[in-house]
């Protein structure tokens, strides 16, 4: 089909689109190139530096809210791919209404508003008496990383054949071994996916680590946050920067592993 | 170990008890402290019930006792809602052309769209904020910008209003429009597009009568994945927002931080909840009409 007279290339839009192609790019485009400035001032630029980069690696604190993010990250990553994974298998295997509630109940951290989530465990964790830390903000990301890790582990195993399952156990092979010898090997792109996901989600959450990391457990969104509201110095746009691309690579692996969004409808489709 | 084949519970267990016990029993404890009164000292008096967390929302009480309507908190409320509409206004008026753009491109091009879509998405909510200050702040480079068109005479003063609130809003949740739609949009089956053009129909009655009705349910989507998060936003109307601006989420935040007030905070979190439960039941109503149309 003749691209220039594609039925859905209406008059406008492809200006609409190239407007807000321009609008999510400007900002970006904007912290990159101030990122590299060597002025004081955050937003005069007076030439090339590497120098604010050197003065945000150098700083201790920024340090120990990297570790504590990455820290975070792996645990809450860890915990929510092995619960996300098994759960695809589980439901992949039940019907009915099993199959709804328990998928009702994972896209559950994802509807729920994430200020009411963060108050919400707040209050638990102070009820229970779950001293605030790392290990209180491991156990929120958990929760939120669960159903970023499930889709496409999910979609993955919709695409499937079942028959590879079932012919290994008419070789008699144990549950364990059709397991991690064809039913993991088969979803790794998947699990890999859900598990990259998971753990930019986390890396990058603000809002629930404010509320349930305790004093010590500051991570680099936090301290970021903070750095913004007590004053900006360029170093924040160095540390921006280096967040930001850290999410490119990840986005770009997740789209090179084959589990983008649009491949997840195409699961859905055969399910 | 055989579970793995015979058990789909088991399998299932760990992640739906993780989700009920850090999901699903804090939202309902946060629904009882929204009927406790207020701890001298912050926190809740257990067992002792009343009604006041929601009072709180229409009235105060003056050092007498005296009832009198308070609209503080509603004006919130009500600034919350619009802020969150127009800003789902403006990303469907970004977001249906994008799509619908992406949607006619070729595979490979359009897999490159939806990546550059997917890439801010997935940036640093604060970083994609905070980018934002640099350039609205007065000497940025739209003060600069603007300067030397020579219309308006900087500075513009534009940081730590509403509008800024709006810009943040619209810039984080954008992507959240344009993807679901351009998903419904590719699930379109193209023969009916053809079938409408071999019927006759120009482009714009195709688009208005067979291309938005069957992507409607794509829309309906975009637009509470964009209302809902906009209405409990925390990050924007703090950063970007200044005193005037602030949402919900920053009341929310504030009862729990300096109010130390946790049963109004529980309450204003579940009147967020209850209209999250509308918006939702009201896309399962379009979906409905959806499949019976078909």
């Amino acid at each position: 089909m003749n691209e220039t007279r594609h039925p859905l290339r209406l008059p406008g839009t492809a200006v609409l689109s190239a407007l807000a192609m321009l609008f999510l790019y400007v900002p970006i485009i904007v912290l990159v190139v101030l990122s590299f400035n060597a002025s004081d001032m955050t937003t005069i630029w007076t030439g090339f530096s590497l120098h604010w980069y050197a003065q945000a690696l150098g700083n201790d604190t920024m340090l120990i809210a990297i570790g504590n993010s990455l820290t975070v990250a792996a645990a809450a990553t860890i915990l929510a791919t092995a619960a996300a994974t098994s759960a695809a298998l589980g439901i992949a295997r039940s019907g009915g209404r099993v199959r709804t509630a328990v998928e009702g109940l994972l896209g559950l951290p994802l509807l729920i508003p994430e200020i009411v989530t963060a108050v919400a465990l707040l209050m638990l964790f102070v009820l229970v008496g779950v001293r605030l830390g790392l290990m209180s903000v491991i156990l929120a990301h958990t929760v939120f990383c669960i159903p970023f890790a499930y889709y496409p582990i999910r979609s993955r195993l919709a695409a499937l054949d079942p028959a590879l399952g079932e012919a290994a156990s008419d070789l008699y092979a144990p549950a364990w071994r059709r397991f991690m010898r064809i039913e993991l090997p088969l979803l790794a792109p998947g699990i890999f996916a859900g598990a990259l996901l998971a753990f930019i989600s986390s890396l990058g959450d603000f809002v629930i680590t404010y509320f349930v990391a305790g004093p010590g457990a500051t991570t680099l969104p936090v301290y970021i946050y903070g750095m913004i509201r007590t004053g900006i110095t360029p170093e924040v746009n160095a540390l921006s920067t280096l967040l930001l691309l850290a999410s490119v690579v990840v986005v770009a692996i997740v789209f090179r592993s084959g589990t983008t969004p649009a491949n997840q409808t195409r699961g859905d489709k055969n399910s | 170990m055989s579970a793995i084949r015979t058990s789909p519970g088991l399998l299932t267990a760990p992640a739906a008890l993780f989700l009920i016990v850090f999901m699903l029993v804090p939202v309902g404890l946060m629904l009882y402290v929204s009927t406790l009164e207020r701890g001298a000292f912050g926190g809740v008096n257990w067992g002792q019930h009343t009604a006041i967390a929601y009072e709180k929302l229409l009235f105060e009480r003056d050092l007498a006792g005296q009832i009198a309507f308070n609209s503080d908190y509603i004006a919130i409320i009500l600034r919350s809602f619009r802020l969150a509409a127009i800003t789902t206004a403006v990303t469907l008026a970004l977001g249906i052309p994008t799509a619908l753009y992406m949607a006619s491109l070729t595979p490979r091009r359009a897999a490159l769209m939806l990546f550059l879509v997917t890439v801010p998405f997935w940036t640093n909510l604060l970083v994609r904020n905070f980018a934002w200050i640099l350039i609205l702040r007065n000497g940025g480079p739209l003060d600069s910008a603007l300067a030397t068109t020579g219309l308006v005479t900087p500075p513009l003063d534009i940081l730590y209003t509403p509008l800024a609130t709006g810009i943040g809003l619209t810039y984080s949740f954008l992507p959240f429009m344009i993807l679901p739609i351009y998903v419904a949009l590719e699930r379109i089956d193209r023969r009916l597009i053809e079938a409408a053009f071999d019927l006759g129909a120009d482009r714009w009655r195709v688009l208005s009568r067979v291309v938005l009705p069957l992507a409607a349910p794509g829309i309906a989507a975009g637009a509470i994945l964009v209302f809902v998060p906009c209405l409990g936003a925390y990050v924007s109307p703090e950063l970007l927002g200044g005193g005037k601006s602030l949402m919900i989420g920053n009341l929310i935040q504030a009862q729990f931080g300096a109010s130390r007030n946790w049963p109004f905070g529980a309450a204003l979190a579940l009147v967020l909840v209850l209209v999250l439960l509308v918006s939702l039941a009201l896309l399962a109503s379009v979906k409905r009409r959806e499949r019976l149309a078909s």
